[in-house]
């Protein structure tokens, strides 16, 4: 098993905190796990990017050139990293930033409206857990109590009073997920 | 102790401290600023001292001090401020100072761009300052060998009295993997009887100094360096191999890009090809002899590099005409890619398996 994963949007929404997290809980589950980001000027309210590569084997490149699966959370991402999933792979839109479809149709695509969710939760900046939640119940990559172990090696104590709240966002991207239209092969 | 997960960056520091370093110099650059972060949060709590000086130049001369003191002491920095360390690393090196030295290369020349690169492979391995002086050159591939490699680095450069240099690249300090700090056998290390730590006026001073007047004395000096430079010929090689004797192409490549060709081998290897892998982990000394174990009939050695082909060099030394050897780099901060090393490999093949 080898899952290589580009996660991307905007700075600030907390794209390499998703990745951490994914990358923090295959190595609780004693997998082979790589964690990389994009770094320099573009990161200042432009993209960012990271690669995360959780694997039963050594990682060998940390680099994601042939994603099995993008999560994007704004449309220069979708425009930048949507050729970069293999054939068959998945691709995770935030359906509330982005108003065009992928048009791939090669590939599983899942609309996740995170925003609005993370909105009607009461804060925008949990958007990302949405998405991580819808992710992980499609791909099950790693387990949702590996995630909550390691939200606080992530975020750290000070963060704790924070985890309820990304639970609840966590769990809603699962739900959403289920119910969503998916464009399937 | 329980895995975690750390930025190699990060990672240098923790093992910085872990190997009893207690003195930081240095000045900020991407891609390694984590390192002088880690240290001003890390050190104070531990007795130690971080000082970000006012210049790369003030850095390595404040090396020179803490090391002549015979304190365990580190800088760390990127392509450009490496250069400027230059005649402080001479310095170090003339003087014989125990110290570690952190490059987390990024493109050139000049102050070149701020991806990861390995562009510094002839500076770090062929001495870098005047005076036909090496320095102990460790090339981690993952954070845990960084890990591994910074500790063993301090007890090296105290074994050797010599700086030693972990040579990395913007890739490795800003990718976060699993570390564990792992109980280590003590080594047995020669006293620090040199150091200038006062004399209580019970002895001598000591003298540290880089300073030969006398051509006679100079040349005597020169001669017990090399001869230090060779027992880590001896002693110190270290390389990992991967199916090298079997190999119809063999891939040379170290630091991050060996893990590229980790990945195009195993891609290979399920296409039919047969390719082995020798990844020199130490730059300087180099594991020349490892190339000996190449069978006559290899189609070509591939050496891959973040550079326009500077290890190639040493490969071409190693082989010494026996095999052919062929180049694939990219540079300014472009990684390569597994795919671009197979498309190598499979050229060199001719298209016959």
């Amino acid at each position: 098993m080898e899952e290589r994963i580009i996660i991307a949007g905007f700075g600030g929404q907390g794209v390499m905190a998703m990745g951490q997290l994914i990358t923090y809980s295959g190595m609780i589950e004693g997998k082979k796990v790589s964690w990389l980001p994009s770094y320099g000027p573009e990161m200042r309210g432009g993209t960012a990017n990271c690669n995360v590569i959780i694997s039963t084997e050594p990682v060998g490149s940390p680099v994601v050139v042939e994603a099995s699966t993008a999560i994007v959370l704004n449309k220069p991402s979708l425009d930048k990293f949507e050729s970069a999933v293999v054939p068959g792979g998945k691709l995770f839109i935030n359906s509330s930033l982005i108003d065009r479809k992928s048009t791939r149709d090669d590939i599983d695509v899942y609309y996740v409206p995170a925003t609005e969710i993370a909105n009607e939760l009461g804060n925008p900046r949990v958007a990302n857990m949405v998405m991580l939640g819808a992710y992980l119940e499609v791909s099950n990559t790693v387990e949702v109590e590996s995630i909550l172990e390691a939200f606080g090696k992530v975020f750290g104590e000070s963060k704790a009073h924070l985890l309820p709240l990304n639970k609840e966002a966590l769990e809603k991207g699962m739900e959403t997920v289920k119910q969503v239209q998916t464009d399937t092969v | 102790m329980a895995k975690v997960l750390m930025k190699g960056n990060e990672a240098v520091g923790a093992a910085a401290i872990e190997a009893g370093c207690r003195f930081f110099f240095g000045y900020p650059i991407t891609p390694q600023n984590e390192i002088p972060e880690y240290m001003s949060r890390e050190l104070p709590k531990v007795g130690g001292m971080f000082v970000q000086a006012e210049s790369e130049i003030a850095a390595i001369n404040m090396v020179y001090g803490a090391a002549g003191a015979g304190a365990r002491v580190m800088t760390s920095s990127s392509s450009p401020g490496i250069s400027l360390k230059q005649e402080g690393i001479s310095y170090l090196a003339g003087a014989e100072l125990p110290c570690v030295i952190v490059n987390m290369m990024r493109g050139g020349p000049g102050l070149g761009g701020i991806q990861p690169s390995q562009t510094d492979y002839f500076q770090a391995t062929r001495g870098g300052g005047n005076g036909d002086y090496r320095v102990l050159v460790l090339a981690p591939s993952d954070v845990q060998e960084l890990v591994d490699l910074v500790i063993e680095g301090f007890d090296l450069a105290d074994e050797y009295r010599n700086p030693v240099m972990i040579l990395g690249d913007g890739m490795i300090g800003q990718m976060m993997e699993p570390v564990e700090f792992k109980e280590r056998e003590k080594r047995e290390l020669p006293p620090k009887d040199w150091a200038t730590t006062g004399t209580n006026g019970k002895r001598k001073p000591n003298i540290i100094n880089s300073l030969y007047l006398n051509a006679e004395d100079l040349e005597k000096h020169n001669t017990y360096l090399q001869n230090k430079y060779n027992k880590m010929r001896e002693k110190e090689v270290r390389v990992e191999s991967y199916n090298v004797e079997d190999a119809d192409v063999v891939i040379s490549a170290y630091g991050t890009t060996a893990r590229i060709a980790k990945t195009a081998i195993s891609k290979l290897e399920k296409e039919g090809y047969k390719v082995g892998l020798i990844r020199p982990i130490s730059l300087f000394p180099y594991p020349y002899d490892e190339f000996n174990k190449i069978k006559d009939d290899c189609k070509g050695v591939l050496t891959v590099e973040m550079n326009t082909g500077q290890m190639l060099d040493d490969v071409r030394i190693a082989l010494n005409g026996r095999v052919p050897t062929y180049f694939y780099g990219r540079t300014g901060g472009m990684v390569p890619t597994p795919e671009e090393i197979v498309n190598k490999v499979k050229e060199i093949y001719g298209g016959a398996k």
